[in-house]
């Protein structure tokens, strides 16, 4: 029988970056994400590993660059104003081709914003954020157990495509505790790191950058990328719940995920057939499943904590004759069921 | 000759002004305020020199005094 | 009798949200007192910093700009060059000033920017728990340092008066303590003489004051007071490192 732990979400996922062999951490304190750099600043030493609380979130993304350039395993993690601040950096990652994993307990905004739980940074996320033509890797657990989960798969999934991973969580996931299975790491089939700057002792000395100046040099670049993206099409990940006679769709990640289970539930009593669909992948976004999907179910609701981010990319995908409507609970109290199941019945 | 006089509610029964006064003259009130504190409680006002340390001292500016 | 002591005009009559014995709102008063010694509170711009000072703008009767994380001195230096007879001045914490501001208060003190700075050091991150902040001391257990800051993975607690003196922009750099009456007069004189510099355009004024945080330092506001004086005074020596007489300002 598989251990069972009473944990906090942001410990978990300290805990499962430890797992998966993340020995370097470099962070800045931020509510609500501080219990992941005090977790490791406990932990790390215990396994030899190093955890610096950099001067600034700035300075943490560029440290991981560093770490990571020299073949290892390295996390950042802060919530939406210090992630603001690592947008150049983790520009310079996905141009440079390193791995890295950056954590993004999601808090209120826009600007200073306040402490409570948002889904504000899905664009932030997804889009870029930082400047050029790349894409991160996001993940959306929507439980202490996939925080724990997840996060040992972004690592994982970092190293596979030379790319950095976020893990896009908000402040609910991150306080609160939960019983969750120590579940053991299980590492993916990985190609050796032989790029990584090690010293040129018996080789052609590697290079890492993003600069490409000669003729044709960053065009070629710039689809080097695009190609990578079109192949991490293949980790997509999504759960869909009570979608086999479904006449609506939820479509919901993270905290609001957990809610809609709960309305669902709710909406099922009361004789409505509505089921779930959620995103574990917001990039690469399920877009292929929910296609296929909107074959059959015609309405589907984005239910989100903001005023309008993942809507855009539900209606990118659902086939042209399927509605979609949007549902948002913007940042202040977490959303409850019962204001879910009111917009439900308002298009079903 | 001095006074003091003590904003009960503002008063977070921090103890400064009492560790500060010359005379050892305020204490803590046996009453507590709406916030749960139970706040500093001027002394005889016939010791009180108006020395104002404690009102110096205090954080919340709950003491005004008098000379 | 008549008073001889009582809240200053320009700070409002509400009740402060500061922990029992923090030294912020006694900071908070002794800069209202100083700009009503000068009477200049309708022409005072506060720049507030992201911390325990994030709420300056709740307890003074002046105009507040909220700044990110850091850079107060920057956005001081915007407003003071678009409204130079403006007096402005900065309220930052030791995290929001010697950590991710580092950057920001060596270039706005090197520049010379004629504005104020209030540096409230209380050796450790208030607002987001405790952590290690760059003027943590040797030692000292945080919850980013749970076994005690040592130099080999830390470095050492930076000072920040001594360091700003040392550019030829710092016209006024002191550092002063609130942990008893005597040195609570001090920090008033300095403070009063900080916006004094100001107001005859001398240049960059800098204010560091020692301050407890019972709170995080898990001490009452009794013994967190002996922790300045025992702990803090000798590292973070008090004195008056750089005190311009002549304004190099054309």
């Amino acid at each position: 029988m598989q251990k069972r732990l009473f944990i906090k979400g942001n410990e978990a996922l300290a805990y499962g970056a430890i797992k998966a062999g993340c020995r370097y951490y470099f962070g800045y304190p931020i509510t609500p994400q501080n219990d992941i750099p005090e977790y490791l600043s406990r932990h790390l030493a215990k396994v030899e590993g190093c955890f610096i609380q950099a001067e600034s979130e700035v300075a943490s993304i560029n440290m991981l660059l560093g770490a990571s350039a020299a073949g290892a395993r390295a996390m950042t993690s802060s919530s939406s104003p210090g992630i603001s601040l690592m947008q150049e950096g983790i520009s310079y990652l996905a141009g440079s081709e390193l791995p890295g994993v950056i954590v993004n307990i999601t808090r209120s905004g826009p600007g200073l914003g306040g402490i409570s739980a948002s889904q504000g940074d899905y664009f932030q996320a997804t889009r870029g954020g930082g400047h050029g033509d790349y894409r991160t890797i996001v993940l959306a657990p929507h439980s202490v157990q996939e925080m724990h989960d997840l996060t040992m798969l972004a690592f994982d999934l970092a190293d596979s495509y030379r790319n950095p991973a976020v893990i896009l969580a908000d402040a609910v996931l991150g306080q609160m505790q939960e019983t969750m299975e120590d579940r053991p790491y299980q590492p993916m089939e990985l190609s050796p790191k032989d790029w990584t700057l090690t010293g040129a002792s018996g080789r052609e000395p590697n290079l890492i950058k993003s600069l490409y100046l000669k003729e044709g040099a960053m065009e070629k670049h710039n689809w080097k990328l695009f190609e990578k993206y079109q192949r991490m099409k293949k980790e997509v990940r999504y759960e869909l719940t009570r979608e086999e006679d479904a006449q609506l769709m939820v479509v919901a990640f993270g905290t609001p995920a957990r809610v809609s289970k709960t309305a669902i539930r709710l909406a099922r009593t009361q004789g409505l057939k509505v089921g779930l669909f959620r995103p574990m992948t917001l990039f690469p976004f399920p877009a292929q499943a929910l296609l296929d999907l909107s074959q059959r179910v015609k309405r589907f609701i984005s239910f989100e904590m903001n005023t309008g981010q993942m809507v855009e990319d539900v209606k990118l995908s659902v086939a042209r004759d399927a509605d979609v409507h949007f549902y948002g609970h913007p940042p202040g109290s977490p959303p409850v069921p019962e204001e879910l199941l009111d917009a439900i019945k308002k298009v079903y | 000759m001095g006074k003091i006089e003590v904003n009960r509610e503002r008063c977070k029964a921090c103890g400064l002004c009492i560790s500060v006064c010359p005379k050892k003259l305020i204490c803590f009130s046996r009453a507590a305020n709406s916030q749960g504190f139970y706040p500093a409680e001027p002394g005889p006002e016939e010791e009180c020199t108006g020395c104002a340390l404690c009102a110096e001292a205090c954080p919340d500016v709950a003491i005004e005094v008098w000379r | 009798m008549k008073q001889v002591f009582k809240r200053p005009q320009s700070l409002k009559d509400v009740p402060f949200h500061f922990c029992p014995g923090c030294h912020h709102g006694t900071i908070h008063r002794l800069v209202a007192e100083a700009i009503d010694a000068f009477n200049f509170r309708e022409r005072t711009i506060g720049v507030a910093g992201v911390g325990c000072s994030v709420f300056v703008y709740e307890y003074f009767h002046i105009d507040v700009a909220e700044a990110p994380h850091g850079r107060a001195p920057a956005v001081a230096t915007g407003l003071k060059r678009v409204r130079p007879d403006r007096i402005i001045f900065t309220y930052q914490g030791d995290g929001d000033l010697a950590s991710i501001g580092m950057s920001e208060i060596v270039h706005t003190a090197n520049r010379g920017e004629n504005i104020t700075v209030i540096f409230v050091n209380n050796t450790v991150y208030g607002m987001t728990g405790g952590q290690m902040a760059p003027t943590t001391l040797l030692g000292q257990q945080t919850t980013t340092s749970p076994y005690g800051r040592n130099f080999n993975q830390d470095g050492y607690p930076i000072r920040m008066a001594e360091m700003l003196a040392t550019l030829e922009g710092t016209a006024f750099s002191v550092r002063v303590a609130l942990n008893s009456p005597a040195n609570l007069m001090k920090a008033k004189k300095a403070v009063r003489q900080a916006f004094e510099m100001q107001m005859n355009d001398m240049g960059f004024s800098f204010v560091e004051i020692l301050s407890s945080c019972p709170t995080n330092w898990g001490l009452n506001p009794l013994k967190a007071n002996e922790r300045v004086e025992r702990e803090l005074i000798p590292y973070f020596p008090l004195g008056t490192f750089k005190e311009r007489k002549e304004s190099d300002h054309l």
